[in-house]
């Protein structure tokens, strides 16, 4: 044995070689390990500057408020309370604004689904004059910033006397031409025979839509409404414009009118801010499958 | 007969109704009376009173208010898109690979799309505070950030990256998806370090969504109120009076809605370029 290593110094025995190769093995495995630990850690260092701010508001609502005003370094409160909360939803009106935005918000969500799918419906499966000319009319829309329009809207509704009610808050976003878009990429993906056999059976237009359609398309529905819901809910310009009083406000404009900074109020107003993301931040967390998979998908099969 | 042929032909247009109606009242009204109104000037109920042409248009370009008010939104754009693209495309680059908890980790990159900005602007002003607020205090500073024009900018800028950072990570997720994972293991084998890999491999993979994603937040962040609103009011003096404020701030403070009115047309063209920019670029075979 010895002899034969002497001579050919360069061989290995088979013995020496398995060893090398679970040595390797062993060391890419490690590698990997290292790697994914690494990662997981910068994932984790990310994610914390970015929900950042989240942490802090959160923390600032159960803080009392002598120790917002401390010196020391406070970012998380020693003697959480729930007094805040407490505060802001008696000394401010904040279910009132949480009602108005869910009623506005549903009613914007559930308009746009209606008024979508049936502008969608007609542009996928009707022949009519003028379709193109319309459907390129509807797409143009997009390329009108909401800003560049709202003064004149503002005189609009002023002028209809609609200021401060709930119409003015819903109606002028009854429709999308997104949805529009996003309802008829998917539309077009099923087959014409699907409507005609459909009209065969002696099947009326609205029964298609709401029999056949929506039933099929439940995801890119699904999709569009977290959307438009959070948007809704989220809405600042216009409501700030056209609503006056408490009766009307929305919850952005509701919390952001108690803006200044003493001590009683900042706690106050960060409680109120806690509880207004709240139901986005859920729906958004429990939406965010169906809003990836809509928003991605209807962009692609089309 | 003839009634229902007549029935037939009008049917496709009722499905149109409630979408044209709204389109044509809140839209395509107020788009051709903004026009309008830029040509005249007002008084304070926004009636139009006198024509003046141009006037407000040529007003507005002598008017060093409205050049700052550009120089200031550019500004602005260009650092909120960069950073904004910048954190989704850090968080999609490292939420890429099967990790364990990479479920919390994709939601939270998103989720700061679900937050509105004017609650975001509230949290980052007490933030801010030069003697409340968590910043000074974590960086051993004495900042008074958005009272300094120096800082002002900068900090309406980074709440904005921040709010359109959500969206971009999920924009980016699906590019990088769409990238063949065994093309970094040919690389791999070939000997590419991983900055070979981004430069040769992700961003080609990326351009084309890439591309889509920065004119959405160009066009996004053009459109920026809330935070300026609630966070600076536009000043200190105006270093953050962002074009949309400055519209805001002429129509319902100095009820000067035609001069106003000029500015939203101005806005309505960019915007409009940049759209237009990204259909023409898309059609070229950009796809998302």
């Amino acid at each position: 044995m010895e002899e034969i290593q002497r001579l050919s110094p360069n061989k290995i025995t088979i013995e020496q070689l398995d060893k090398l190769r679970i040595d390797m093995n062993q060391r890419a495995k490690r590698r990997k390990t290292i790697k994914q630990i690494s990662l997981l850690f910068l994932n984790v260092t990310v994610a914390l500057i970015i929900l950042f701010p989240l942490f802090y508001a959160m923390s600032l609502a159960i803080m009392p408020s002598g120790e917002v005003f401390s010196t020391e370094f406070n970012l998380i409160a020693k003697n959480p309370t729930l007094e805040n909360f407490k505060q802001a939803l008696t000394k401010i009106p904040l279910a009132r604004f949480v009602l108005n935005s869910f009623l506005v918000a549903l009613s914007i969500t559930f308009g746009q689904m209606i008024s979508c799918s049936f502008a969608a419906f007609t542009f996928s499966f009707q022949e009519f004059k003028g379709k193109k000319v319309i459907f390129m009319l509807v797409m143009a829309t997009m390329m009108v910033p909401g800003e560049a329009t709202i003064i004149s809207n503002y005189l609009t509704v002023s002028s209809f006397g609609w200021l401060n009610s709930y119409k003015v808050l819903i109606i002028p976003y009854l429709t999308s031409a997104m949805g529009i878009f996003l309802f008829r990429q998917f539309y077009m993906t099923f087959p014409m025979s699907l409507y005609e056999a459909a009209k065969l059976d002696g099947c009326s237009n609205i029964r298609f839509i709401v029999r056949i359609l929506l039933p099929l398309t439940k995801s890119a529905i699904g999709a569009m409404a977290v959307y438009t819901f959070i948007n809704a809910w989220n809405m600042y310009m216009w409501p700030l414009l056209v609503t006056g009083n408490n009766q009307m406000r929305t919850v952005q404009i509701g919390i952001s009118m108690l803006d200044s900074v003493d001590s009683q109020s900042i706690t106050m107003m960060i409680a109120g801010v806690v509880m207004i993301i709240l139901p986005s931040i859920t729906i958004f967390i429990v939406g965010q499958k169906q809003l990836v998979r809509g928003m991605f998908s209807g962009a692609v099969k089309g | 007969m003839m009634k229902n042929r007549i029935v037939k032909f009008f049917a496709p247009y009722t499905y149109l109704v409630p979408s044209l109606l709204i389109f044509g009242i809140f839209l395509f009204f107020p788009f051709f009376k903004t026009i309008y109104l830029s040509l005249y000037k007002t008084n304070k109920m926004g009636q139009a009173k006198l024509f003046v042409g141009l006037g407000n248009y040529m007003e507005l370009f002598q008017s060093k208010s409205f050049y700052n008010s550009i120089v200031v939104t550019i500004i602005f754009v260009l650092i909120s898109v960069c950073v904004s693209m910048l954190i989704g495309l850090l968080a999609a680059m490292l939420c890429n690979k099967s990790l364990p908890g990479i479920r919390f980790f994709s939601t939270a990159y998103a989720l700061p799309m679900a937050i509105a900005s004017s609650s975001a602007a509230i949290v980052f002003k007490i933030m801010l505070n030069p003697s409340v607020g968590i910043m000074n205090k974590l960086l051993r500073l004495n900042v008074n950030w958005i009272n300094d024009p120096k800082y002002a900018l900068i900090c309406v800028a980074l709440l904005t990256a921040w709010l359109n950072s959500g969206i971009n990570f999920l924009y980016f997720s699906a590019g990088l998806s769409n990238i063949d994972e065994t093309i970094y293991e040919r690389a791999s084998v070939d000997g590419a370090n991983e900055w070979q890999k981004f430069r040769r491999l992700t961003l080609p993979g990326l351009s084309p969504i890439l591309f889509y994603t920065l004119v959405v937040n160009i066009i996004q962040a053009f459109q920026s109120f809330g935070q300026v609103k609630i966070l600076t009011q536009g000043g200190p003096g105006e270093s953050t009076n962002l074009i949309v404020y400055s519209i805001y701030r002429d129509a319902f403070f100095n009820f000067r809605f035609g001069s106003a009115a000029a500015q939203s047309v101005l806005l309505f063209i960019i915007i409009m370029t940049l759209t237009l920019l990204m259909f023409r670029l898309e059609k070229r075979g950009v796809s998302y």
